[in-house]
């Protein structure tokens, strides 16, 4: 890939604050991905795909849609953040930027939170804005849909960090793809149990805010959490090759 | 202290200490393991609900709790390996992995037997189970994430990793029976409180407990002895254990 399409990150100064450089990573990442807008679309048009194979697989009945619809846009948007992992990290490694990152004065946990984000803003934010005209497509009231929405927006970032770790420790291996989802979809598990959970409770007219408040503590817990992980991983990745 | 603590580092020394324990291990872990089993299994009183069918706790609650302790034992071992870079807490972490697997699945596979007659299902997707399943996984994650990485330094480390990042589900599973209204019953065994059953039906659980225990420290020997001959073969003290027989 040639210099045009892939911007380096200019952060040398050790005057640069440690903001400032999440910002620079921040913006550059950004950069990056509106010159290769198809690698944006990709995950979303798989997870749409992915939708579109449950009422034609299983059943399109109204009611069954109806009940299964908030489990189905859960588990396409998982898997859609899934897939769209390996794009954090690999581009980076291939061409070192990565190295680079790792040999700034600034933190390392501090440039991944910033390059998570910014992976979040690429693909989870599309996955949630997309989340309601699949909602009416699986025949989801309105109320459900929004509870759905919001819980994807707190759920999609924790699956970005989570995956973060993820993608740091499956650098640079064989069948890379394979084995990230073997490790990361465990730790899936509780995002999707509780994401979905809000909205059955939502569907049946329960108060929601605990849910949300407990989808809030995994969100903190993650964001501060994995980019230590992360971190770690990353430096153990590159001392690899 | 600190002289043990260096000790330790060296494999060489390990591989005498274990094989000096091993049949300790062994012997004592087979008698507490069959005391308690042939005790639990003939002669404990039935149970005035469940009846006979109760007595697969004496395999199943064992094996639950040793899969739970191992990965509680690899998360200390990956700190050790992270932060003080010691050869053999890595060597634990890769020998016992597979044994957790194994001991995981051996409790969901007791644990289906025995939902069967007494809840009237193989499985459920009760939160218990589940949290299990997912250390199943976890193990699965750990042992292929080895698999993967050939450098034997930096598999060491991630695994580390992975296994720190993991620990999280350790809570779940603990609390899973306590925090949700599920069909699985409380812990069995408590440090605080007396047991609810007779001491006919705890004691032989005790023991068996104890005797996997030992069972599982002898198994780790095992494998950790096969593993640093692999990894130390080329240093003159495995050639020459490998001719004489003698560390």
């Amino acid at each position: 890939m040639n210099a045009e399409t892939r911007p380096t990150v200019r952060l040398v100064r050790s005057s640069v604050g440690a903001l400032a450089a999440m910002k620079g990573v921040f913006a550059r990442d950004m950069k990056v991905a509106f010159r290769q807008r198809q690698d944006l679309l990709n995950p979303l048009l798989f997870f749409i795909m992915v939708v579109t194979l449950f009422p034609l697989g299983v059943s399109p009945e109204v009611s069954f849609l109806q009940e299964a619809g908030a489990g189905i846009l859960w588990v396409a948007a998982l898997l859609s953040v899934l897939l769209s992992l390996d794009h954090l990290f690999r581009h980076d490694f291939d061409d070192g930027t990565l190295e680079q990152l790792v040999l700034q004065p600034q933190p390392l946990f501090l440039l991944i939170l910033a390059k998570t984000m910014a992976h979040w803003m690429l693909t989870g934010l599309p996955l949630v804005l997309l989340t309601p005209i699949l909602g009416v497509m699986v025949h989801l009231d309105g109320n459900s849909i929004a509870v759905l929405c919001l819980t994807l927006l707190i759920g999609t970032p924790v699956l970005s960090f989570i995956g973060a770790i993820g993608a740091a420790l499956t650098l640079g291996l064989r069948s890379a793809g394979v084995l990230l989802s073997l490790l990361i979809i465990p730790l899936y598990i509780p995002v999707l149990i509780f994401g979905t959970g809000t909205v059955a409770a939502a569907a049946e007219g329960a108060p929601v805010g605990a849910y949300l408040a407990l989808m809030g503590a995994f969100l903190v817990l993650a964001a501060t959490l994995a980019p230590f992980a992360a971190a770690a991983a990353l430096r153990i990745s590159l001392s690899n090759g | 202290m600190w002289r043990i603590f260096h000790k330790l580092g060296s494999p060489k020394w390990f591989f005498g200490i274990a094989a000096r324990f091993m049949p300790w291990l062994l012997a004592g872990g087979l008698l507490l393991l069959m005391a308690g089993i042939i005790w639990g299994l003939a002669f404990a009183p039935e149970d005035y609900l469940q009846g006979n069918s109760y007595r697969i706790i004496f395999i199943h609650v064992p094996s639950a709790f040793m899969a739970q302790s191992v990965y509680i034992m690899m998360a200390c071992a990956a700190v050790v390996t992270l932060v003080w870079r010691m050869k053999l807490a890595d060597v634990f972490v890769k020998a016992v992995a597979p044994v957790g697997l194994v001991l995981t699945f051996l409790a969901l596979f007791t644990g289906a037997v025995w939902g069967k007659p007494t809840w009237g299902t193989w499985w459920i997707w009760d939160a218990r189970l589940t949290s299990m399943l997912i250390l199943l996984f976890l193990y699965g994650g750990v042992i292929a994430l080895d698999r993967a990485i050939n450098d034997e330094k930096s598999a060491a480390r991630a695994v580390a990793v992975l296994v720190l990042v993991g620990v999280v589900n350790i809570p779940i599973i603990k609390y899973s029976v306590e925090w949700w209204n599920t069909l699985h019953q409380p812990a069995t065994f408590k440090l605080t409180e007396k047991p609810s059953m007779p001491a006919e039906m705890w004691v032989p659980l005790l023991l068996s407990v104890l005797g996997l225990y030992l069972i599982f420290g002898w198994l780790a020997c095992v494998r950790m002895q096969a593993e640093i001959l692999v990894r130390e073969r080329r240093t003159r003290w495995v050639k020459t254990f490998v001719t004489t027989g003698k560390v």
